[in-house]
């Protein structure tokens, strides 16, 4: 016999697929609609939906706008401010878009924009794709409901990024990490790093009153892993700051402001127009936006990000003219009104066991923490060498 | 950081040696054996210490692990299943541990029963890595989180305990 439960349950599903039905009903319906469009036009009917964005080109800000629908993104992590980028994507008329998250929409993410309360209990992908072509037919997508960070998905994942482009078995053209987490950013990452692929990063702090968006460059410019995790200050004293009971905090005004960054980002550096930032913070509190510009760092922990450092560095000596991305040498102020601290959260304690150097940054941009240096390895006993099989140990710690 | 307990704790566990992850094909295996060979010596540390608390083991490539952990509160003991991948950016990340009964009960966690760790682990495992593995991620992850959050959910009557429960349903 079923429990009550189990029955919930059960309900809980039929009802998710009611909404699938009726959502790929509506899709179809709403294709009718709206056919495919062949060529961008630029013409100003009210039934053209690039007629605005085809002004661009006319009014002389971007050359060739219809060259977006050459370009693939995958954009990783489809939340808060994935899910936002996402859309803008689409509705600017990118060529293909590439989702990946392996969450579920729940009625908790309905202080954040894009997602419906209908689509509660769909995956975020599947959910995102069904609106998105709605919007825009046009454009091409590709979802995969998974967690990129475990080792199957991970080279999938590789293998889509280069292959997943517009033509297929081409790379894609550009990877924007909106994850939420550490561990998935280095895994973009690593998988960036490895493939030379060029991506940008974005986060929202777990307080949601400051973000960023940066641009990274294998081999050119600081990866992830070159430094600690850049963040902006946001000018809160951390001892006042309250943690007890909450993992994080979101507000869709901090998101969306960085999704729109984001995107406004990866649409000059696509069409070529404006200057791209390497760096780009945003203090919600104090309406700061700082920038800045970070070289890759030849003593990177990511063997594949000295790799790519050596490849850079042999077709930039072999350059007629040296163009370097400019390392901006601001030094922080002792009396700094921004509130600039080695390790923010730490005490005093911790510091001083174990404090390394701060790196040169611009006002308003700190690291999360610092690494020391030279790693003390006599420093704590070690595992010793074992004439044990790993299946020896295994059997033995299931006997414990 | 941790409170004195934690701190004598943790620098008991022997270090890591090797970095690798899963990746690494020829030597993550060493890897996998100096992580049982610290979890081993946690594990029998804790049971000398009258603090045995919980109990792990891996599929036969190390890339997945479950098991149980325990908290004994006014004398009753609550048990929990335990259980999270190795990213493939381990041992640079640490694995985001998840305790999928609770998953909905307290604000310290993340989707799917992800524990929330506090703003001291980030540091600390990238200040160690790679020389910290699973027994650190226990010692200085997972045991101060239930020690915070079990209490306040006996408390709260969202754990309650097993055979209170048994006796509640009959
Ligand atoms: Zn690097």
């Amino acid at each position: 016999m079923a429990t009550v439960e189990e029955l919930k349950l059960r309900v809980r599903e039929l009802e998710n697929e009611l909404i699938k039905c009726k959502q790929k009903q509506c899709a179809m319906e709403d294709a009718l609609h709206r056919p495919k469009i062949d060529k961008m036009s630029a013409e100003v009917v009210d039934s053209n939906p690039y007629s605005r964005l085809m002004a661009l080109k006319r009014m002389g800000v971007v050359e060739d706008y219809e060259k977006i629908r050459t370009f693939t993104v995958a954009v990783v992590g489809v939340g808060g401010v994935g899910s936002v980028t996402a859309e803008m994507l689409t509705r600017c008329g990118i060529g293909k878009l590439l989702l990946f998250d392996y969450d579920k929409v729940e009625l908790a993410n309905m202080n954040r924009l894009f997602f419906q309360p209908h689509q509660a209990g769909l995956s975020k992908v599947e959910a995102a794709e069904l609106t998105l072509r709605n919007i825009n037919p046009d454009v091409l997508f590709e979802t995969h409901n998974y967690n990129i960070t475990t080792m199957e998905n991970f080279t999938h994942f590789m293998d889509r990024i280069s292959h997943g482009g517009l033509e297929e078995g081409s790379p894609v053209d550009l990877v924007l990490s909106c994850v939420d987490n550490f561990e998935a950013r280095m895994a973009i990452n690593t998988a960036c790093n490895e493939l030379g692929q060029i991506w940008m990063e974005s986060g929202v702090s777990e307080n949601a009153v400051s973000g960023h968006i940066q641009l990274i460059i294998p081999g050119e410019t600081a990866c992830f892993a070159c430094a600690p995790p850049l963040v902006v200050a946001a000018n809160i004293d951390e001892k006042t700051l309250k943690r007890e009971g909450v993992c994080a905090a979101s507000l869709p005004t901090t998101m969306g402001v960085v999704a729109g960054l984001l995107v406004q980002n990866v649409l000059k550096y696509l069409l070529k127009f404006g200057s791209v930032s390497y760096y780009l913070g945003y203090n919600a509190m104090q309406d700061f936006f700082p920038t800045m510009a970070m070289k890759a760092n030849p003593q990177c922990n990511d063997r594949h990000c000295r790799r790519q450092q050596e490849e850079y560095n042999k077709k930039e000596a072999q350059r007629p003219k040296v163009e370097v991305v400019e390392v901006e040498e601001d030094v922080v102020h002792e009396d700094n009104e921004w509130g600039i601290e080695l390790v923010s959260e730490t005490t005093d304690a911790d510091l001083q066991a174990a404090s390394g150097t701060m790196p040169d940054l611009p006002e308003g941009i700190t690291v999360a923490y610092t690494i020391p240096a030279a790693q003390d390895t006599t420093n704590g006993e070690t595992v010793e060498e074992t004439e044990q099989s790993l299946e020896d140990l295994m059997a033995q710690m299931r006997k414990l | 950081m941790a409170d004195e307990a934690t701190r004598k704790a943790v620098s008991q566990i022997p270090l890591l040696k090797t970095h690798a992850g899963p990746r690494d094909r020829a030597l993550w295996p060493q890897r996998l054996k100096e992580e049982y060979q610290a979890l081993i010596r946690f594990v029998e540390q804790n049971k000398a210490a009258d603090n045995d608390w919980f109990r792990l083991e891996s599929n036969a490539d190390g890339t997945r692990w479950t098991g149980t952990c325990w908290f004994i509160h006014e004398l009753l003991r609550y048990e929990f299943r335990l259980e999270f991948d190795i990213p493939v950016t381990y041992p640079d990340t640490a694995p985001e541990v998840a305790v999928p009964e609770l998953d909905g009960k307290t604000a310290k966690m993340y989707r799917g029963g992800k524990i929330c760790l506090t703003e001291h682990f980030a540091p600390l495992w990238a200040r160690n890595a790679p020389r910290f593995g699973l027994a650190h991620l226990m010692a200085l992850g997972l045991g101060p989180w239930l020690a915070v959050e079990v209490p306040d959910l006996i408390s709260k009557g969202l754990v309650v305990h097993k055979e209170q429960q048994r006796e509640a349903a009959e």
